[in-house]
């Protein structure tokens, strides 16, 4: 007979190492001790942020796969950087199945968090926020998952940030919903990524709401599959901040979503109010590129079933006014530019009730000062098309319930 | 700053000490091979830790152009555990056995007044590479792992009152990490002496001469050098570590390996992507005769977190190459 107690024994020596919890308190040596923590955590761990301000001084990195980085909420456990004296960003997370969840940075000197090659991350209910409002001197990134596979950021809150607020790059199978992004240059921006949902935002007071954008001569291009949906992108009319040379110091005060490049966007079921520009931007990359790999064009970009003002009434566009007083002092919500991928798909499908108004550029490339305004014609939207396997993967969304 | 006769000195040394049998100070093989010892001195790498002298099997090397850290005086060994050598793979890192181990102290200040600041060591394991850093204490006896890294305030050789930064154990891996792997940086062939990978191949610690040997220049002609290989030499041995394919800042496209002759992906005319303020309100990070108006060189110009690059090891302005990558800009055909 097998005495109950050594059967415990066995069963507690078959088992997994379990999983342990970290706690960590703010106050003297905050630093060291919360580096320390992420540097030996095991997979599956969990470190805990108490509630408190932490005064760092250099950026924090986890390397450890599988770890949850946990506060007492975005209001409670805030990381302060606003002393900062080395490193690129805040947090650095280089490791797969990361949770980052319940805790805030306040004014990292670059970006807020960055997660670089780190699949199947969580935000949830993160915050970072520059505290002073809109400056050229802020981060560039506040939420910046970049070369992942497998990104969901929800219930998270981006401020002050000098480039894009939230800002997934080089990335595929990408959530972004019920988020909050105010008072940056872009709100939210999905650049060099596919298979990508934009959903349930509030995106206001930034210079432009919701970005997509494909750019040249980097690893990972060719943007696609995104969906933007059911956001409210409202009062974007915040002056441009973005540190002149930027590809976002182009996008004019007033723009609410803007497609540059990119295959197969849908936007749908936006409210899209007070963007005094553009609702509505879909155009072609601007600038002139060296890149056989590249297509400039958007193809299948279709814009149906929003809810949208009347249009523009304060265009940040060369010869604004004299556009207003061509188009009645008010321009239609939808701006195209009149260009198309000559081998590939239509640019653009627009509700039929939908107005807008085209640049008319001859060449990509074209300034815009050289447009010769005038109506928009593009066909009104087919049927939808097939999401499967668009938005981060399901176990995501599971780990958070 | 090169040590050519402290070199040559301390390898005859080493060479004495591994033909002959070797003496005590034998270094800890098990110590490297697994966990994470609280002392330097554990180890064994030297036979007297706070003169750097190195103990059997650990020798000495310098770099033709080395990496820049505030100036700090850099220290460099490799440890081969007996029987190993190194294997040479063309121009680029030499192959370490499992069981090496290359270690650096950084050290500020001259003669008598020279602090051991910290020593890293890159350990050599079955699993790979491990980056562990150590902090030299105050008696200057010993220095103790520094997992979390640390600052302390100190003088540079230029002058400048720092607040100088021991990096942690994942920054350590921030520089030295490719596609996921912690991999050196330093010993590649093309950025070692001949003479020292001729001493090290005669003495049966390398298979053989490396073909492309000895091609980067030496750092001690960058006032007067062609501006083109040492800026390109400066960029490599600073820069590419992350700004390659698989490196930390591959996305953004920029590559600055010596080997790499794409001029876009060398930043020339090429875009920035997540500069940020770094961009510094240019539109290029290379614009041929402008140096000033170039992005790459405006970031190594700067100081200022967020700004500065490299974003680590760097706390003060590199003058030395910030003239060299001028002079190569403003050489540049427009």
């Amino acid at each position: 007979m097998i005495k109950p107690a050594l059967v415990a024994a066995l069963l507690a020596s078959a088992a997994p190492v379990l999983a342990e919890t970290h706690m960590i308190a703010s106050g003297e040596g905050a630093q060291e001790r919360l580096q320390e923590a992420l540097i030996l955590a095991e997979p599956g761990d969990e470190i805990v942020l108490e509630a408190g301000r932490y005064i760092l001084t250099d950026g924090l990195s986890l390397d450890v796969d599988g770890v949850t980085l946990r506060g007492a909420g975005p209001a409670q456990s805030i990381l302060d950087f606003t002393t900062q004296q080395g490193a690129g960003e805040g947090l650095l997370v280089t490791s797969d199945n990361v949770t980052l969840r319940d805790f805030a940075l306040e004014n990292p000197k670059g970006d807020g968090i960055k997660s670089k090659g780190a699949d199947n991350i969580i935000y949830h209910r993160i915050r970072v926020t520059w505290t002073g409002g809109p400056k050229a001197e802020n981060g560039a990134y506040g939420i910046y998952p970049v070369e992942s596979t497998g990104v969901l950021v929800s219930h998270s809150d981006v401020s002050g940030a000098s480039d894009a607020g939230i800002y997934v790059g080089q990335s595929s199978k990408i959530t972004v919903r019920n988020s909050v992004a105010t008072d940056n240059v872009a709100g939210i921006e999905i650049e060099n990524s596919r298979d990508a949902i934009v959903t349930q935002n509030y995106v206001s007071r930034n210079t432009g709401g919701i970005l997509v954008f494909d750019l040249p001569g980097l690893p990972v291009m060719g943007g696609g599959n995104v969906l933007v949906t059911n956001n409210l992108v409202a009062g974007n009319n915040t002056p441009n901040f973005a540190p002149p040379g930027n590809i976002v110091a182009g996008v004019p005060r007033g723009t609410g979503i803007m497609v540059m490049a990119n295959e197969r966007v849908w936007i749908e079921g936006n409210v899209v109010y007070d963007n005094p520009t553009a609702p509505f931007m879909v155009i072609a990359y601007t600038q002139e590129y060296e890149d056989a790999r590249y297509n400039p064009y958007p193809r299948e970009v279709v814009i149906a079933g929003n809810v949208v003002d009347d249009g523009a009434s304060d265009p940040d566009l060369p010869g604004g006014e004299m556009l207003l007083a061509a188009f009645g002092g008010m321009l239609p919500p939808v701006i195209g530019d009149g260009l198309n991928d000559p081998k590939g798909a239509a640019p653009l499908f627009v509700d039929a009730g939908l107005a807008g108004w085209s640049l008319n550029l001859q060449r990509q490339g074209q300034a815009l000062a050289e447009a010769q305004p005038g109506p928009l014609n593009v066909p009104a939207p087919g049927a939808a098309w097939s999401l499967d396997g668009i938005g981060a993967p399901p176990e995501l969304e599971a780990r958070l319930k | 700053m090169r040590h050519g006769a402290f070199l040559a000195l301390a390898l005859a040394a080493l060479l004495a000490s591994i033909a002959g049998a070797r003496g005590p100070a034998r270094v800890d093989d098990a110590a490297v091979l697994a966990g994470m010892v609280k002392n330097l001195s554990d180890y064994g790498f030297f036979a007297d830790g706070a003169r750097q002298v190195p103990g059997a099997g650990v020798a000495p090397y310098a770099l033709n152009t080395p990496l820049w850290s505030d100036g700090a005086e850099k220290l460099r060994f490799v440890y081969l555990p007996e029987g190993t050598q190194l294997i040479a793979d063309g121009d680029g890192l030499l192959q370490f056995p499992v069981g090496s181990a290359i270690i650096k102290t950084f050290g500020f200040g001259e003669g008598e007044g020279r602090r051991l600041i910290e020593t890293r060591l890159l350990l050599h394991r079955a699993d790979g590479w491990v980056a562990l850093p150590y902090r030299w204490n105050a008696d200057q006896t010993d220095a103790t792992l520094a997992l979390a890294g640390g600052r302390m305030d100190l003088l540079t050789p230029a002058g400048e009152t720092i607040s100088y930064a021991i990096p942690n154990k994942n920054q350590c891996k921030t520089c030295h990490s490719k596609d996921g792997e912690v991999i050196p940086i330093g010993p590649k062939a093309r950025n070692l002496s001949g003479e020292w990978l001729g001493q090290m191949a005669q003495a049966g610690l390398l298979d053989q001469m490396p073909d492309g040997a000895d091609s980067l220049p030496d750092w001690s002609t960058h006032a007067t050098g062609s501006a083109a290989p040492l800026a390109r030499a400066y960029l490599d041995v600073n820069c590419a570590h992350c700004h390659q394919p698989g490196g930390g800042a591959s996305n953004s496209g920029l590559d600055l390996r010596w080997e790499q002759d794409d001029p876009h992906a060398l930043g020339i005319l090429k875009r920035p992507v997540a500069a940020g303020r770094g961009a510094g309100g240019h539109d290029f990070s290379v614009l041929p005769g402008q140096p000033d108006t170039s992005i790459l060189l405006y970031r190594m110009n700067s100081a200022e977190p967020g700004i500065a690059m490299p974003e680590l090891g760097k706390s003060t302005v590199d003058r030395e190459g910030v003239a060299v990558v001028r002079r190569w800009i403003a050489e540049m055909q427009q």
